[in-house]
């Protein structure tokens, strides 16, 4: 060996080492791994309500959905003072179950249709719909004949994507901390619209419009039927409204919230709709056969001030279609 | 264009229809999901997958007719499949292409060269069609015990035929032919009385392990695609699919070491159009003895068949390369037999032939010795639904996994030894992984089977409508609560998320309420009104109990109902306006602080084992409520019922 060949050889060990060296410092971790996952930044559901309107609840009466539903709206100043020119409307609809809409166990698809083409004549730039349903989703968007509803209407559905969860914490609320919740089709709009049908729970005793907002859950949301009034309380004071659509056309009397027969529904004939979601929820136990106090996620809901279980202190326009 | 050219382009079309047809099965109306997409047709075309059911069924299923057209092809051509349409074969013609690029001649030929264990793959084939015909040699072994008159009729007619016959001719019989004829009837007569013949012949159909057709499929729509993946769709999984995808990536690799290797070693697909394509029309071959020698059609030969010695028929797979690359043109597709001369049949010998019948034959009755199909079955392995009972759908199932890819919810997956050896890759229910049970509305697994081992059912039937209503609904099993897991049961909390999702209507799961005094939840009191009971201790958490589950009753006080609590201070607990004490509890008395249960029961004459509470239970890791295959509609034996189900 020759000494060049020494020296050169010298180098290249000298260079491994010296890279060998900077890489394990520079990747080197003197703290170790911390106690728990990464939740992220949290996000928090902003308030779509619009104070300037009040509480306000119109309950119509009628067999047509298109029609109870419209004249609603219009009772309550129609739906321009909902929905501004510019608008990003969310309609968070029930599609929980892949279940045909003759069993009324999802958001019935005509109610979606007409709702989407108000808030889109109203000057809504776009209108989407989402859930995340505990079936399979294309098969409860597909059956429930959503998709295809807001498809006709101009409304664009956002199946519940892996990515589209983040992690939230409700303030004041004493079960939703850190968990995560469907956020993409949250992202970015500026109204929000719940569309929930009437139906009987066997553990919470109805599910209506707040309810609802538990399709808005991601994770391993059961856990939480194990205190499920606290639960709808919460969700109800993470989400704000605009405006909540109670479908009480046909109500679903027994065996819910899955229904799966004719002979669960019962024709009620009632459309309700309203800036507040507690009296929406309190008018609907009526249709059920119960009272309000029968409920307790409504008497705490009430008792958070989140709305009123009175509804008829909100002097509720009463109209008749057909 | 050269010949080679519209072969390639044949192979890329071919296996990008595959691929497309893996695609598209997905549940949907879209043009890229299911809708009319034959996504069987290549499992239909597939003349191994028609001759194992004809064997083990006695019947044609459906689509399968199209195998027809394969079988007269390969009659007419020979081995057209194996190069021009399997996909499989497109893969390893792919990857040894790519593996011997820059080897030099020498070493392209050698790898080429003929190698003996190119017979393994007609063991392989005789092997498996043994073990599917079970019931067919059944049949054969049962005619001189069931027919005696008409055995011992056509014995004897053969046996005085062929003496007259002999001596008409005049021909020298050897002996021992004389002989081995009544020495064969003997032995039929002896069997058919003295063997316990169904215990010994059974029937399995297990081509689909090997046969490259379901292979493919099977590790496309299980292991390959699930990893890949497409953006917009759910993530899939399957369990044990590792192996499917190992199993593939081995016989691609092995491309490496030796062109074709599957094709040439293994595929009882390609040994099966080897022995149909013996009296092909037109053949590979050499037109003249003027060979200069060259080898350069060797160096190609994706069969390796010896083109320029005496072609082996069987092996030559009609990939061209010999006619494509031989600069004299003296390699030639044609009806003329090879200048060179040619070998028909297979290279394989008498006694490897034996061999592996009689492995075929033992193989099943040995696997069967576990009990699996009888009292020893496994509740775990719980089918589609649709599925025959479980010998008939081991007759049919060629584990391509079709079903396993369209579930919409990802519930089907391969089976490992849950249905015992013949069941490894067989579809089962796993409702932990998917994304729910098995859908109430949805009969997508039954229409995609291309054997029939999930048999065709429509919506009527699976919900036990119409012209079912007397047979109920489709069950692939049933559910049963772990009451030690569960939380209302051991845990004293309110949950029933169970039965809020049982799908069916009157629902299969209902409850019983059932009040449970809460841990410490004794309380003496002090002094009360008719809605507020004041406590001794003060030790209450402040609102703990105004979750609408708690209740409370008087201690050893008459039998009213417990009255809801809607709040309660450290040192008081009131009730619901709704339901004010009247007889108020004294001072000194005692108050019990319950929880309101809702505590799940199943009733096995409505749960269908979808799975839907298996699948939502909280109690995520080992469910509180699990479905097992007790009661399934396939199996009567299975009935928890005395009625049916």
């Amino acid at each position: 060996m020759d000494r060049r060949d020494f020296l050169r050889r010298a180098a290249k060990a000298g260079i491994s080492i010296a890279a060998a060296g900077s890489l394990s410092l520079w990747l080197h971790d003197r703290v170790g791994p911390g106690r728990g996952e990464e939740e992220g930044e949290l996000v928090r559901v902003p308030d779509f309500s619009l104070p300037e309107i009040g509480r306000r609840i119109a309950i119509v009466t009628g067999t047509n959905r298109r029609e109870t539903v419209g004249r609603a709206i219009e009772a309550l100043g129609g739906m321009e003072v909902f929905i501004k020119k510019g608008d990003r409307v969310l309609l968070k609809v029930n599609a929980a179950f892949a279940s045909p809409p003759t069993l009324s166990a999802t958001t019935n698809p005509e109610l979606l249709a007409e709702v989407a083409g108000l808030c889109l004549k109203a000057g809504a730039v776009s209108v989407a719909v989402s859930d995340n349903p505990i079936n399979d989703p294309v098969s409860c968007f597909t059956l429930s004949g959503i998709a295809e509803a807001a498809r006709s209407a101009g409304a664009k559905v956002m199946l519940p994507a892996e990515g589209a969860f983040r992690t939230t914490t409700v303030p004041g609320s004493t079960l939703l901390r850190g968990w995560p919740i469907l956020w993409e089709p949250l992202r970015g709009i500026t109204k929000l619209i719940g569309l929930a049908p009437v139906k009987n729970h066997h553990r919470s005793g109805a599910s209506m419009a707040m309810k609802n907002w538990y399709g808005l859950l991601g994770g391993r949301r059961n856990i939480f039927h194990q205190d499920i009034n606290t639960i709808i309380k919460d969700l109800a004071l993470m989400v704000r409204p605009t405006l909540v659509i109670l479908d009480g056309t046909t109500t679903m009397m027994t065996n819910g919230p899955t229904g799966g027969s004719l002979a669960d529904l019962k024709q009620t004939n009632t459309m309700i709709v309203s800036t507040d979601q507690v009296a929406a929820d309190a008018c609907g136990a009526t249709l059920l056969g119960m009272t309000p106090a029968d409920l307790p996620f409504i008497t705490r809901a009430a008792a958070a001030g989140i709305g009123t279980a009175e509804f008829e202190s909100l002097r509720p326009v009463r109209l008749s279609v057909g | 264009m050269r010949i080679v050219t519209v072969r390639r382009i044949s192979q890329g079309f071919f296996l990008l229809l595959l691929l497309w047809f893996c695609l598209v099965s997905t549940v949907g109306v879209e043009w890229w999901q299911i809708r009319g997409w034959p996504v069987s047709w290549f499992l239909e075309l597939d003349p191994l997958v028609a001759l194992g059911t004809i064997l083990s069924t006695h019947t044609l299923y459906r689509g399968l007719l199209w195998s027809l057209v394969t079988v007269g092809l390969t009659i007419l051509l020979g081995r057209f499949f194996c190069s021009w349409v399997c996909p499989f074969g497109t893969i390893h013609h792919l990857v040894g292409f790519l593996g011997n690029r820059g080897k030099s001649l020498a070493a392209r030929v050698a790898s080429n060269r003929y190698r003996r264990g190119q017979r393994i793959k007609y063991y392989l084939l005789t092997f498996l069609l043994t073990a599917a015909a079970g019931n067919l040699m059944l049949g054969l072994v049962r005619i001189p015990a069931e027919r005696p008159v008409l055995f011992a009729a056509g014995a004897t007619a053969l046996l005085l035929g062929g003496a007259a016959f002999a001596l008409s001719r005049g021909a020298a019989i050897p002996r021992r032919y004389l002989a081995l004829v009544p020495v064969l009837f003997g032995v039929w007569t002896g069997l058919g009385f003295a063997l316990p013949a169904e215990r010994v012949f059974l029937t399995s159909l297990q081509t689909g392990l090997l046969d490259p057709i379901p292979l493919v499929q099977r590790s496309l729509n299980l292991a390959l695609l699930p990893v890949v993946g497409t953006a917009t769709a759910p993530p899939r999984y399957y369990e044990g699919a590792w192996l499917i995808g190992t199993v593939f990536l081995a016989a691609v690799f092995a491309n490496l070491w030796v062109p074709r290797f599957y094709c040439r070693f293994v595929c009882p697909l390609g040994a099966f159009m080897g022995v149909l394509g013996r009296f092909a029309l037109w053949r590979i071959g050499r037109r003249s003895d003027e060979c200069k020698g060259c080898q350069l059609c060797e160096t190609a030969c994706e069969g390796a068949c010896e083109p320029t010695a005496e072609i082996r028929v069987s092996e030559c797979v009609l990939c061209m390369n010999c006619v494509d690359s031989c600069r004299h043109d003296l390699m030639g597709y044609r009806t003329v037999r090879s200048a060179s001369g040619e070998r028909t049949s297979p290279d394989i010998g008498r006694r490897g032939l034996l061999l592996s019948f009689a492995s075929g034959v033992a193989a099943i009755p040995m696997v069967r010795l576990s009990g699996l199909l009888g009292s020893n079955w496994n509740p775990g392995l719980i089918r589609p639904p649709g599925s025959l009972a479980e010998p008939d759908f081991l007759k049919r199932c060629i584990k391509c996994g079709q079903c396993m890819r369209i579930c919409p919810t990802n519930i089907i997956h391969p089976a490992g030894m849950e249905g015992g050896l013949e069941g490894v890759w067989t579809p089962t229910l796993n409702f932990r992984i998917g994304r729910s049970g098995c859908q109430l509305r949805c009969v997508a697994c039954g229409h995609l089977c291309p054997t029939g081992a999930i048999r065709p059912f429509t919506l009527d039937e699976k919900l036990g409508r119409k012209e079912f209503r007397e047979a109920g609904p489709m069950r692939v099993g049933t559910a049963f609560v772990d009451q030690g897991r569960c939380l209302p049961w051991a845990m004293d909390r309110p949950c029933i998320v169970c039965q809020e999702n049982c799908p069916v209507s009157p629902k299969a799961i209902f409850t019983r309420e059932y009040y449970s005094t809460a841990r410490d939840g004794i309380l003496v009191v002090e002094g009360a009104d008719p809605l507020t009971v004041f406590v001794t201790g003060g030790s209450l958490e402040p609102g703990r109990l105004a979750t609408g589950d708690y209740y409370c009753t008087l201690v050893g006080g008459n039998e009213e109902p417990p009255r809801r609590i809607v709040d309660n201070t450290n040192h008081s607990v009131t009730v619901s306006p709704g339901s004010p004490w009247v007889h108020m509890p004294g001072r000194g008395s005692s108050i019990a602080i319950q929880v309101r249960l809702q505590r799940p029961y199943v009733d096995p004459a409505l749960c269908t084992g979808c799975g839907i509470c298996e699948h939502e239970c909280p109690v995520s890791g080992k469910r509180a409520i699990r479905v097992s295959a007790e009661n399934e509609s396939r199996n009567r034996r299975h009935s928890l019922l005395p009625k049916g189900g």
